[in-house]
């Protein structure tokens, strides 16, 4: 049987009389006035000195950085490694001293790649923790319902693998990591279509097929543009369900339409769907591939193992010999032991570079404008170019990387479920553009299959 | 586009995914459709059985189906615990199954967590030999990673039909659904034969949940992206009906392939869900429901 919560009866008139409270438990507490007194002052004398003595204690006081990171859900796997590369970064700043001579604290909450958790997330990092500077969570789906809160606060955000987020609102705080350049949508399809567009005999028909979600509707809008503009003629156009579990009737509807190239914007249940699906029906176009997030995981590599092979992707950072920049190695170095710990994706190819180095261009800005005004601090980037693991990084009017450096890469020679093959060079071959090329594309598709 | 090949294909693919489908719906079946528990937390059993599953073939290379089979004891241990917490917390007390929904949502996500606590949350996907090969049967191609949870499905719904049908527990179970004061006149205890139907119900979840590791890679939050679907089929089918269940799996199944095969994808849970509502305007007690 529950007692109500608290009963107080205070008899008017009766000031000095005890204060009979009654509590759940069912006991009396008789409070004297005299110590209710002591206790109010106490209490306004511990808040002088904090409020004293932080003012004197502002040298020690840490640096707090908020922010939402899928630690469960569809997109966790890649969530908690950036997690990860992050907490790295801020070990490696503290060791040094910490930002402006402050230690950098984390703050930070499991977004369940939701998108309706964001914006209460930031919204009590900003009320109730009131931390310093926030950066974004993963992916184009967790950055879109932050940008109101962010933009209305006017405050500097940090973008990580955002499509687009910023096209519609081109509000200048905002800086995007993923090396998506000025036309980020088109950025995923461009060296796909391109590099059909030069075979020969040249390819006539394509197929597009995305799943019903932010990131792949963008990237279909990308992969229309280039398609149109190389004249080829669409002959299928369509988007699944997220929650699809089977999808050998998609394919087969596409096998149907006979196209030269399949185009596939998906995340990684569906890529893996698709993929097996696709080696079921017996799908074998010319080039086959696009923006299927997900086969870089090393979960998904080993396991899909051959099935991968032909397969045309985008990359951001791949480990092929043209991709060595200054610092890559030894940032992996630190992470795969820790991602091993962790039990997150230990190779670390895909996200947590990017992670790294979003946490650098912060940390160089902080230093730089020796604050943390958030004017300033994206005055700063925009003029700065900086140097992280993952090279030199130039921003942009709208915060996009000032020129493209997305990779098409092909999946090539993959034996067997051997984790350790892909530490090397030749299995994630750079294809487009010429600059960063590190091998060559097979084509068609089935010739990589044998 | 309409092609011969193209439709017997999406047929006989919407079949295929209907036998898995009824697979991870005859726990809810026999929970929800003979015992009247809302137990919404079935398809995270179902994604625990992947697990368990995903442990074996992990670290002995054991066919997951095996796996399951081999879990399934355990379960429904587990599920005999489960329908005891619930029946002294909220059944006993005279309790609407409304009410034991939190209780099973709060479940659900304990689970989930706990999942992803235990193994985190990369995806998890399973080696066995006939996964990604396929056999071709005229124009016809079926793949075996949807045929064995397809003929597994059926079997399991046919085992269930006959235990209900044929053996004293099973009919017992039916028993204690239609009328449990009478039961409790013939000499069985109602509560008795209900804790081992819920159990029995958690057992078929630790298939399943290998039928699914098969198909798909899993994480500990996709259970969600099922419960409409099972309760769905199970409503559609009937309550009570074991056959119905199935049948409903198939038709549905049929339907999201028809559809995503020759309309579009976007559209296959809407038809779904939208014959479902057909079907329960013109007979509420859905095809074969009491």
């Amino acid at each position: 049987m529950m007692r109500p919560l608290i009963r107080t009866r205070r008899r008017i008139g009766a000031a000095s009389a005890p204060v009979i409270a009654r509590s759940r438990t069912g006991g009396a507490a008789r409070v004297s006035t005299w110590t209710r007194t002591a206790l109010a002052g106490a209490l306004v004398a511990a808040v002088a000195l904090l409020v004293g003595g932080s003012a004197m204690a502002q040298g020690a006081k840490p640096i707090k950085i908020g922010f939402g990171m899928a630690l469960t859900g569809g997109l966790a796997g890649n969530g908690k490694a950036a997690l990860l590369a992050m907490q790295i970064w801020r070990d490696d700043v503290n060791k040094k001293g910490g930002l402006l001579g402050r230690p950098v604290e984390f703050v930070y909450y499991d977004d369940q790649t939701n998108p309706a958790t964001v914006p209460g997330i930031y919204t009590k990092l900003l009320d109730v923790d009131k931390v310093d500077l926030v950066v974004s969570g993963y992916g184009t789906n967790l950055i879109a319902p932050a940008m109101p809160l962010v933009m209305e606060r006017k405050l500097l955000f940090m973008g990580l693998f955002g499509l687009a987020n910023n096209e519609k609102y081109k509000y200048p705080r905002y800086f995007q990591i993923a090396p998506g350049g000025p036309d980020p949508a088109g950025a995923f399809s461009e060296g796909f279509f391109e590099l059909a567009a030069k075979q020969s005999p040249r390819p006539k028909t394509a197929a597009l097929v995305g799943a019903d979600a932010e990131f792949p509707q963008t990237a279909l809008v990308g992969a229309r543009h280039h398609a149109k503009r190389l004249g080829f003629q669409v002959v299928y156009d369509k988007t699944y369900p997220p929650t699809t579990v089977d999808y050998t009737p998609i394919v087969r509807a596409i096998k149907a339409t006979n196209p030269d190239v399949v185009f596939v914007a998906s995340y990684p249940p569906d890529s893996t769907g698709m993929v097996l699906a696709a080696s079921e029906v017996g799908l074998e176009p010319k080039m086959f591939g696009g923006g299927m997030v997900g086969l870089h995981f090393t979960a998904l590599l080993t396991k899909l193992g051959a099935k991968l092979n032909g397969i045309v992707d985008y990359g951001f950072w791949v480990p092929e010999p043209t991709m060595k920049f200054p610092g890559i190695e030894a940032f992996l170095q630190k992470y795969q032991p820790e991602a091993v710990k962790a039990g997150v994706d230990p190779l670390g190819f895909y996200l947590p570079p990017w992670a790294y180095a979003m946490m650098q261009v912060l940390g160089q800005a902080v230093e730089g404008t020796k604050g943390l005004d958030q004017q300033k601090l994206a005055e700063y980037i925009h003029a700065q170019e900086f140097d992280t693991v993952v090279g030199k990084v130039k921003f942009g009017a709208d915060g996009e990387w000032a020129k493209s450096r997305t990779v098409t890469m092909q999946f090539q020679n993959i034996k067997g479920s051997d984790a350790d093959q892909f530490r090397q060079a030749g299995k994630q071959v750079v294809v487009y553009p010429d600059e960063l090329k590190s091998g060559k594309l097979i084509y068609p598709y089935s010739a990589a299959r044998k | 586009m309409l092609s011969l090949d193209l439709f017997l294909n999406a047929i006989v693919a919407g079949l295929l995914i209907g036998g898995f489908y009824a697979a991870v719906s005859l726990g809810i079946s026999v929970t929800f459709g003979l015992l009247d528990v809302a137990n919404i937390a079935h398809p995270v059993f179902v994604i625990l059985g992947a697990y368990t599953a995903f442990t074996l073939n992990s670290a002995y290379g054991t066919d997951p189906l095996v796996a399951g089979l081999v879990f399934a004891p355990v379960f429904f241990l587990v599920g005999v615990a489960v329908y005891q917490f619930y029946y002294a917390s909220f059944e006993r007390k005279g309790e609407s199954p409304l009410r034991g929904l939190v209780f099973f949502f709060g479940l659900l996500f304990i689970v989930e967590v706990a999942l992803s606590l235990k193994f985190g949350v990369d995806y998890r996907l399973i080696e066995a030999p006939y996964i990604g090969e396929s056999v071709h049967i005229g124009p016809v191609g079926i793949a075996f990673r949807l045929l064995v949870p397809c003929v597994v499905g059926l079997l399991m719904t046919f085992a269930l039909y006959l235990f209900l049908g044929k053996t004293f527990y099973g009919r017992a179970i039916m028993g204690v659904a239609q009328d449990s004061l009478a039961l409790r006149l013939v000499g069985a205890d109602p509560i008795r034969i209900k804790t081992l139907a819920f159990g029995l119900g958690i057992a078929t979840a630790s298939v399943a949940g290998a039928l699914l590791i098969m198909i798909s890679p899993v994480e500990p939050s996709i259970g969600r992206a099922y419960i409409g679907r099972v309760f769905a089929i199970t409503v559609l089918g009937g309550l009570g009906s074991i056959g119905g269940t199935l049948t409903a799996a198939m038709i549905l199944g049929v339907a999201e392939s028809l559809t995503s095969t020759f309309s579009g994808p976007s559209w296959a849970q809407a038809v779904s869900f939208g014959l479902l509502l057909l079907v329960l305007a013109i007979r509420p007690a859905g095809l074969f429901g009491r």
